[in-house]
């Protein structure tokens, strides 16, 4: 297992008023990701438990793009990850991001 | 990958059980916007044992606990999730599900349902595991005694087997889709231990007639049959939760006869199709490929779920 940690900056708030959700399920190939809105709205962190290890260039990159695509200020997310594909956790992270934006508390 | 999952409603394309995750399964059952959760994801409880084999773990340890409605009734519902280790009980995973059921039995009105999808006790935790199964099948009977309707809801990709097919035998009622498979040991299991003669695990037709759904259902071994949708599902567990009956020594004295007079009746044939064909059904062979509608009528026709037994 690898343990990886990063921490950006964000533009914007992430949208919506829910303080939790997960998406996913970790697996061979799959990622479970828990987001939580416990941070500063300009903050976004992003934690990594991951069994395939001596991929951090390539997550370090998915993570840089992710932060720059969506508005994930305020979002702590953490990731329990299976060995899963880049696109696949660039749509988990997409999920998790638009799961905080519904209304369901 | 199973992204259409997370905006999954019950309206418009009907959601099957068998691809949905534990949380959807959870969420499509109960009436909308009831579920809360008990000892969340958030609250990271979980396994102690996995970091030790250097295995990823998951928040939930791979079961969803907690409350909500069912047609407007309250009940408690446990949901494994069975791509997380094959739906495995460990330490964590199996003292959730203790817990709420023996909440339920404190409670004494609330009843449980279970969405057993599971390949047994989890490996790496085997010790924590077999405890956890006993101390479930103790605390479903505990349940039961005290007035508290356990159903189970079979219907995943694990299927349910090892301790949690002993669980389910413990149960009030179960349903099943043909995709559930209900056993103790794994089509695998019994060829590497008894032989190939005995099992062939790769006749996957054989395997399927033998655990699936429809031939527990025939088997009276399942209380119901249902399609593989979520909708269905929900309707099948609101029908067993008004008809399963209250439990007590009657019931085990009727369960006995019944399983008596089953292994009288089939326990020299060797194959599901002989079985089928001595209960009657006209042509066994068309079983395995009959659409769910027709096989629900047709199983009704030929027996009717006993509820004077379990």
């Amino acid at each position: 297992m690898e343990d990886l940690s990063f921490r950006h900056t964000a533009r914007h708030r992430a949208a919506g008023s829910k303080n939790m959700a997960i998406i996913g399920v970790v697996a061979s190939g799959n990622l479970e990701v828990l987001v939580e809105r416990i941070l500063p709205d300009g903050e976004c962190v992003i934690e990594i438990k991951t069994a395939a290890e001596g991929f951090s260039d390539v997550w370090t990159a998915v993570v840089a793009d992710f932060v720059d695509r969506h508005a994930a200020g305020g979002l702590k997310f953490s990731i329990n990850d299976g060995g899963a594909r880049p696109d696949t956790v660039s749509l988990r992270l997409a999920q998790a991001v638009r799961l905080m934006q519904e209304d369901e508390q | 990958m199973n992204a259409p999952d997370m905006q999954a409603t019950d309206e418009g394309m009907p959601v099957s059980w068998y691809e949905a995750t534990a949380r959807t399964r959870v969420r499509l059952l109960l009436d909308a916007g009831s579920f809360r959760e008990f000892v969340g994801p958030e609250m990271r409880e979980v396994s102690p044992h996995l970091q030790i084999f250097d295995l990823p773990e998951q928040f939930d340890d791979g079961i969803v606990v907690g409350h909500g409605s069912l047609g407007g009734s309250r009940v408690f519902v446990a949901a494994q999730e069975g791509r997380f280790m094959g739906g495995a009980f460990g330490e964590v995973h199996g003292a959730k599900l203790i817990g709420l059921i023996r909440a339920a039995r404190d409670i004494g009105t609330i009843p449980v349902l279970i969405l057993f999808d599971t390949g047994g006790v989890r490996l790496q935790e085997a010790n924590a595991g077999e405890l956890a199964i006993a101390e479930i099948m103790r605390a479903v009977m505990e349940a039961r005694t005290a007035g508290v309707k356990v159903i189970g809801l079979i219907g995943g990709r694990a299927g349910c087997y090892g301790g949690g097919g002993l669980i389910a035998g413990c149960c009030s009622a179960l349903a099943v889709s043909e995709q559930g498979r209900i056993a103790v040991s794994g089509p695998e299991v019994i060829e590497t231990n008894r032989g190939v003669e005995e099992f062939d695990s790769r006749d996957r037709a054989f395997v399927w007639r033998t655990m699936g759904g429809k031939h527990r259902r025939l088997l009276g071994g399942a209380e119901a049959f249902t399609d593989d949708t979520v909708s269905d599902f929900r309707a099948i567990a609101i029908g067993l939760l008004a008809s399963t009956p209250s439990f007590g020594i009657d019931t085990l004295k009727a369960e006995q006869s019944r399983l008596m007079e089953r292994i009288q009746q089939f326990g020299s044939l060797s194959d599901a199709v002989d079985i089928w064909t001595a209960l009657g059904v006209p042509d066994a062979d068309s079983i395995p490929a009959m659409p769910a509608d027709q096989f629900i009528s047709l199983a009704n026709t030929l027996r009717r779920a006993s509820h004077d037994a379990r």
